[in-house]
């Protein structure tokens, strides 16, 4: 059974985001064929003759997803509280996908702002999805702070590298056996995904994976069947590993022929 | 009055936040504001007035991941 996210049960654990795709057309093609039961969207300046983040909400409207607004460029606590109110003014949700950003080589979180922005916005009636890493101190303060989810990322977003800690992740989720947890960023397969799934997380957040692939909706298609597959494997309770061999074929009955 | 709109410097004579919008013809696009890098919602925008030197950032939904 899903954990729900902030008392929402998704029909899946597939949040994709909304970038990069090579057109609108094969975005929503992408979206159809995974299933994705999320969207990540963002904000940013738009002149008032332009009116592509008009076209472009209403493209999403029409998914029927749940919306997941993102602070993706925030470098500050300000920067993404203030951020964080406008995407809840426009895109009517409680919802936020909190980026702090500390360092720009890896995007990675800055995650003193981090806990300081979920703090103040979980006491504005915000529902918070920190994008995290895999710290167990900083995941306690997180929730401390308010969320009752949290996204600690795969690899740096965008790198396709995969899940980089399979350690700190299994720590994470041994450690948290009742918070909402989403693989955000750094996937490039669904074999990534799978993975992500097996070890127990309820979803996984994912983008120019999709988006970059040379065939995206094909390749959404995929994302959406492994995360099926790595669900079913967690719920079937996976063997344990072992360092030596063990013989699948019963040795009882064996004819002795040497 | 000189404004900076969405980082660009603006001239204006829109004595309210709302006016601006209308001036800059965002007409009924959902947008969000700020001024001074200050959320403004949108009931609060007529009540909000704009000063010269004010950065005033609209925002609309765009892509994101």
């Amino acid at each position: 059974m899903m954990r729900k996210f902030y008392g929402t049960e998704l029909s899946n654990g597939l949040m994709l985001g909304t970038a990069q795709y090579p057109s609108p057309a094969i975005l929503a093609d992408a979206f159809e064929r995974s299933g994705a039961a999320v969207a990540t969207v963002s904000l940013r300046r738009e002149s008032g003759r332009d009116k592509a983040g008009q076209d472009f909400w209403e493209l999403i409207q029409r998914l029927g997803v749940h919306v997941l607004p993102n602070t993706a460029g925030c470098h500050t606590v300000k920067e993404a509280v203030t951020t964080a109110h406008m995407a809840r003014e426009i895109f009517g949700t409680k919802w936020i996908k909190l980026e702090v950003i500390g360092e720009e080589d890896l995007l990675h979180p800055d995650v003193f702002g981090l806990v300081e922005a979920a703090r103040v916005l979980s006491e504005d009636g915000f529902e918070v999805f920190p994008y995290c890493t895999e710290d167990l101190v900083v995941a306690d303060k997180l929730l401390n702070a308010g969320c009752e989810v949290l996204m600690p990322w795969g690899a740096p977003i965008g790198s396709g590298q995969g899940l980089n800690n399979l350690f700190g992740l299994r720590a994470l989720r041994a450690h948290f056996p009742d918070v909402p947890l989403v693989i955000d960023a750094g996937l490039g397969l669904p074999s990534h995904a799978a993975q992500a799934m097996e070890l127990g997380f309820d979803a996984v957040l994912l983008n120019t994976a999709v988006a970059k692939a040379g065939e995206p909706a094909l390749m959404a298609e995929a994302f959406g069947l492994a995360l099926k597959a790595g669900q079913m494997a967690a719920l079937a309770d996976p063997m344990e590993k072992r360092d030596m061999a063990a013989p699948s074929t019963p040795v009882i009955g064996k004819a002795f022929l040497s | 009055m000189n404004i900076q709109l969405n980082g660009e410097a603006c001239q204006t004579e829109a004595k309210t936040l709302d006016l601006l919008l209308v001036q800059f013809e965002y007409g009924d696009a959902v947008v969000a504001t700020a001024v001074n890098g200050e959320f403004v919602a949108e009931e609060q925008r007529r009540k909000i007035e704009i000063c010269d030197g004010d950065a005033v950032e609209i925002l609309a939904p765009m892509q994101g991941g």
